[in-house]
């Protein structure tokens, strides 16, 4: 009875598609090009920002490449979650969609902010426990194929 | 039996609104409504320590505010039926807890209002009760919490997204012919909802999950009673917002009852200005409710409105079943409000 | 010279990165956390096929900064983990290799979550 999988009757399919068109017909679609561009030059940002701390870190700070990398993820992380902490990256977020997202800042504000929102119960399943709600697929599964790949190239190394 | 047709209910002795307290949040109060609200709460937490708390202190002085405006205390009303957004609605028992009378609490989601508006009025024709308190709350940021992601999340909003509206409605019912001369509206008859579900799943276009419902509703209480949309001074939906909104005036249009853009309303384009930023407009229990407790009331009982149905709409899903995939259960409940008589 | 050339790589190739996300999320409706997961899953995968490697020599910060750089992060450090000390550097790699990022937002988020309260939006 609640199986997504049942067919629907003909009739009732078609009155499903013909209400699923008039919706899409009437819905507002968001802005292609203009999502487009802001996440390009948002995200562009962010990874010269990146680059530019690389620089500095390689230049005037004798670091060794690594070192250096290290550095970069970790001033832009520090960077999100306070912005986010004086509820500035939201509004970044909202600005820039995957621009914001998809470089390590959105990695950052997707642990800080629920971190700040359940912080009201409690330190430890609230802060501690929720930190991770967001970010945590991430983790699972990052980590989860890395694990495959690991166990790949010590039987079979290329 | 007090029916008429598939299932609409009348209601003899046409019980009266007599007293109405609509409380709105900071961006509420920058909108179209802001000089109809009993009182405009700049500050989000309400001088509470959560959002929740919040919203229950809303609840609470939206209803206190509606004796008190009639010169009551809560001993004067039978019974509290109310509701909210939140997981086993916890702003309403929260309120009710400071009440001190018997608590009915409901959930019907965005369509928590009617639903009370509904419950009362029988209750109170019926005899059962004298006076029955309604009252429903929602809260930006404890309904963001909880449907979708932390404030400081930074994520798009698509353009069929709603606004979820903070803040609260409250009215009382009264069956008591002594009350009748001081109604603000009586309520003649209702029309309960049915579950419709068009297979909707985006949980970010609520009005489109909500307007089949609403149609059905309609259809059923213009075909019950024999009426026709230009029977009505106004017909309010609940939240239906832009989308909803046109996608109900299609559906009339296809159903044969055709809706005129001039007297209909949706209480989610009336909460927020264009300009406002929130997309396809208001949404929550709170939506209706303190559109209702305002504006709407306040033009009854100046006899500029003589004959309004309200029907607010509500998406009955929860967070589970939209990550399960499932579609969301729309439901919409009406209620006939005429202008007190003269 | 080079410094500015090296910002303008990574502008360009971080800026088309995250415009694939965006296109993702306008147009297959995907939500962001289904993207970031094929994101980093897609990063694992072209780094151990030997793709991602060359892009993060050429854009720098433009290839490691997005998630996908995340994942590369994963393989090369479980490579590098597997190469000495075995089949159970499979197991250790991974995160020695993203440490610091998982690290740096593991305390700057409960820092900032003790210090900050969330504020409604505008």
């Amino acid at each position: 009875m609640f199986d997504k999988k049942a067919k629907p009757s003909p009739q009732r399919q078609r009155q499903l598609d013909k209400y699923q068109a008039l919706v899409t017909r009437l819905s507002p679609k968001s802005a292609l090009g203009q999502g487009l561009f802001r996440s390009f030059w948002v995200g562009g940002a962010i990874c010269c920002l990146g680059q530019a701390i690389i620089e500095i870190g390689q230049g005037p700070l004798h670091m060794a490449s690594n070192a250096a990398s290290t550095l970069c993820s970790t001033v832009l992380v520090f960077l999100t979650a306070l912005l986010t902490g004086l509820g500035v990256f939201d509004r970044i977020g909202q600005y820039a969609g995957a621009g914001a997202f998809v470089p390590i800042s959105g990695f950052a504000n997707a642990m800080v902010s629920p971190a700040m929102e359940f912080r009201r119960e409690g330190l430890v399943l609230g802060l501690g426990g929720k930190l991770f709600s967001i970010a945590g697929p991430v983790l699972t599964w990052g980590v989860s194929a890395s694990v495959v790949v690991g166990i790949l190239y010590a039987l079979f190394p290329w | 039996m007090n029916r008429i047709g598939q299932s609409t209910i009348l209601l003899p002795r046409r019980p009266a609104v007599i007293s109405c307290a609509a409380l709105a949040g900071k961006k509420e109060g920058e909108g179209p409504l802001a000089d109809d609200f009993d009182r405009i709460v700049e500050d989000d937490l309400f001088g509470e320590e959560s959002w929740e708390k919040a919203e229950a202190r809303f609840q609470y002085t939206a209803a206190t505010l509606c004796l008190e405006k009639a010169g009551m205390a809560p001993k004067d009303a039978d019974a509290a039926l109310g509701g909210d957004l939140l997981n086993q609605i916890i702003a309403a028992s929260l309120s009710a807890r400071e009440m001190h009378i018997p608590f009915l609490g409901l959930y019907g989601a965005c369509s928590t209002m009617a639903e009370s508006i509904l419950l009362a009025s029988m209750l109170t024709d019926g005899g059962y009760m004298r006076r029955a308190l309604c009252t429903a709350s929602s809260h930006f940021c404890s309904a963001e919490r909880q449907y979708r992601f932390p404030l400081e999340y930074g994520c798009q909003r698509p353009p069929t997204a709603q606004w979820t509206v903070t803040g609260a409605g409250s009215l009382l019912i009264s069956g008591l012919t002594e009350d009748f001369p001081r109604a603000i509206a009586r309520i003649p008859a209702l029309t309960p909802g049915r579950i419709v579900d068009l297979g909707v799943t985006d949980a970010n276009n609520m009005g489109a999950a909500m307007a089949p419902a609403a149609a059905d509703t309609l259809c059923r209480h213009f075909e019950d009673t024999g009426t026709s949309p230009s029977d009505f001074d106004l017909i309010i939906s609940g939240d239906l917002g832009r989308v909803g909104h046109d996608v109900l005036l299609e559906l009339m249009q296809q159903k044969g009852h055709p809706l005129d853009e001039s007297t209909y309303i949706d209480c989610g384009l009336e909460v927020f200005t264009p300009e406002q930023d929130v997309h396809a407009g208001g949404s929550g229990c709170g939506c209706s409710a303190v559109v209702l407790c305002s504006r709407i009331l306040h033009q009854m009982e100046n006899h500029q409105l003589r004959r309004v149905l309200f029907m607010a709409t509500g998406a009955l899903l929860s967070t589970t079943s939209s990550q399960q995939g499932g579609t969301i259960p729309g439901i919409a409940h009406a209620a006939v409000l005429e202008a007190p008589d003269r | 010279m080079s410094i500015f050339l090296n910002l303008l790589k990574a502008f360009a190739v971080g800026g088309a990165l995250c415009v694939i996300g965006e296109f993702l999320e306008l147009k297959t409706r995907l939500t962001p956390a289904r993207i970031l997961v094929g994101y980093i899953i897609a990063g694992v995968i072209l780094s151990a096929a030997g793709l991602y490697g060359p892009l993060a020599d050429f854009a720098g910060a433009g290839a490691t900064v997005p998630l996908t750089g995340f994942g590369h992060a994963l393989t090369t450090g479980v490579k590098h983990a597997v190469q000495e000390i075995g089949l159970i550097g499979a197991f250790t790699g991974g995160l020695t290799g993203t440490a610091a990022g998982i690290a740096a937002a593991v305390f700057f988020g409960a820092v900032m979550a003790l210090i900050f309260k969330p504020r409604p939006k505008e």
